[in-house]
């Protein structure tokens, strides 16, 4: 089964990381990607540079960033294979370890037919 | 965290560190079996405390130090029985390895290097295929006995003793804890390769039944397949594996439909196929490439698969690249099937008639006599040339012939229209 892991530092970084902070998540991803388990990810950058886009009674409003929920906003994602919900837990876990600080909401992917019991 | 909690994250961390236990102990203690037994001490001894002390915040340093130990206790036992001389400074190497104070700072390219030598021993040419893939995913995988025996559909205490006998045989011809080289190393690999598509095709193809454990083969494989293409970068059909094993899982959720009928491929909804895997097969696929001009059986199998999935509609389908990949494959790798496939790719480039002449050509090769294909894509090619007397023969016998029930019903149907 497949999950994505939501990264949220907890507040929009002021400075950008420093070139061994850099280094050390590379080479953390690197080694991640080697064991077969990461999928994909990415890091997003500030949120002053997104929008959030609504829809309201067939009335869109578009706000762009940044985003008043400091606290909410997501730093980045990661697609992961894991066999359950715990093994996908101690990857984040491996993940936050790195990040040092902020916290991440693990979703499973829906994935119709492949694994569908009782078939 | 209740008890549960804690069995399930064990569980989890087990799944994730055991395979790295299981190699750097198999450096230590040279020997598969005991070092799977250490590793299992360790698991026991964390199920024992972990519970009650909480879950250690490094758990693969936890597993690995405690299994040292036993490793250590074990030594010391044995050294009091026989009291050999040399086997001091085997302590000593011993001490040396449990005083290695950072195992994560240790994972990087040594433990690495001991997974690799790892999958070449379960996958050792002295053990049956069967026996290899049982081993691989008991090592490895850390699949439990029960797992494996539930995707293999065969019977738990099966599995138990193909893997008890490959250990044993593992260790009567001393098998060398390393990776092989030079001319050796081309087998070996062969091997290897051999045993993850085993496995995965053991999912891939699963025709009987609906059990969960058959789907996860596939992405046991994939996973094994991408730390193998990781641990042996410059191996062509190693990412050529990959790129196969990619490409085929991208369809996976549109190869069924509702009620779990097989859909053909040229019928799968392609808007199902997923893009993610694609794209990751297409990046392996390219990498063989540039690895080596003349591609190899599994870049070449990679190649035909990517094909179908650049096409976004089965009507653009490059059928002549198709054709000529199959004439390469048959070339490095000559079997009837491969043929049946050139034929089927020539009659979408060329006309059903181009097709037939091949499919024809293969009526009298006794390894398809009991092959439903054959019949089926005959029957397809006549109906085609409006030939539909032959055509139905043909798809009445290929669903003779078939022994999944779903493949048997979408024949008849094509018989009787």
């Amino acid at each position: 089964m497949r999950f994505i892991v939501f990264y949220k530092p907890g507040g929009e970084a002021t400075a950008p990381p420093s070139p061994e902070q850099l280094a050390e998540m590379g080479k953390y991803i690197e080694a991640s990607f080697k064991s077969g388990w990461l999928l994909a990810t990415d890091g997003l950058l500030p949120s002053a540079k997104g929008a959030r886009v609504r829809i309201d009674s067939g009335k869109f409003t578009v706000t762009d960033g940044p985003f008043a929920e400091a606290k909410e906003v997501i730093g980045g994602y990661a697609i992961i294979q894991a066999k359950s919900k715990e093994e996908a837990i101690e990857y984040t876990k491996s993940f936050l370890n790195q990040a040092r600080q902020g916290e991440s909401e693990v979703r499973q992917i829906f994935e119709a037919s492949a694994a569908a019991p009782g078939q | 965290m209740t008890a549960s909690d804690t069995n399930r994250a064990i569980d989890a961390v087990w799944r994730i560190e055991s395979a790295r236990l299981i190699a750097g102990l198999t450096r230590i203690v040279r020997d598969v079996g005991l070092a799977e037994e250490l590793a299992q001490d360790a698991l026991v001894a964390a199920l024992e405390q972990w519970p009650k002390a909480g879950v250690p915040d490094n758990p693969g340093a936890w597993l690995m130090a405690t299994a040292k130990h036993r490793a250590i206790d074990l030594w010391r036992r044995e050294k009091l029985l026989e009291r050999k001389h040399q086997e001091l400074g085997r302590e000593l190497e011993l001490q040396q390895e449990l005083a290695v104070p950072d195992f994560e700072a240790a994972i990087d390219d040594p433990v690495g290097d001991d997974l690799l030598r790892l999958l070449f021993i379960s996958c050792h040419p002295i053990l049956s295929p069967e026996a290899r893939a049982a081993l691989t995913l008991r090592l490895l995988g850390g699949l439990t006995t029960e797992e494996i025996a539930r995707a293999f559909l065969t019977s738990q205490p099966t599995i138990a003793q193909r893997i008890v006998r490959a250990k044993r045989s593992l260790a009567e011809a001393r098998v060398p804890f390393e990776v092989p080289r030079g001319a050796e190393l081309g087998a070996r690999l062969a091997s290897v390769v051999e045993v993850i598509y085993l496995i995965f095709n053991e999912g891939y193809s699963a025709t009987g039944g609906g059990d969960w454990m058959r789907p996860a083969l596939c992405d046991e494989a994939l996973r094994l397949g991408r730390i193998l293409a990781e641990l042996a970068p410059n191996e062509p059909e190693v990412h050529g594996l990959v790129a196969l094993m990619e490409i085929q899982s991208s369809r996976l959720r549109a190869r069924t439909g509702p009620t779990g009928e097989p859909i053909l491929l040229l019928d799968q909804n392609r808007a199902r196929w997923d893009q993610l895997l694609i794209r990751r097969g297409f990046s392996a696929l390219d990498r063989a490439e540039k690895l080596r001009a003349e591609l190899g059986p599994y870049t070449l199998q990679a190649a035909i698969a990517a094909c179908h999935a650049r096409a976004s509609t089965a009507a653009e389908t490059d059928w002549r690249r198709i054709a000529a990949l199959y004439q390469a494959l048959a070339e490095r790798v000559p079997s009837p099937v491969v043929e049946l496939n050139r034929a089927v790719a020539v009659s979408m480039a060329e006309g059903p008639a181009a097709g037939l002449a091949i499919v024809d050509a293969l009526a009298s090769e006794p390894s398809l006599k009991n092959y439903h294909l054959l019949p089926s894509v005959r029957g397809d090619l006549l109906a085609k040339l409006g030939r539909l007397e032959e055509a139905r023969a043909e798809f009445e016998k290929a669903a003779a012939l078939t022994r999944n029930t779903r493949e048997r019903e979408l024949l008849l149907d094509r018989a009787r229209s």
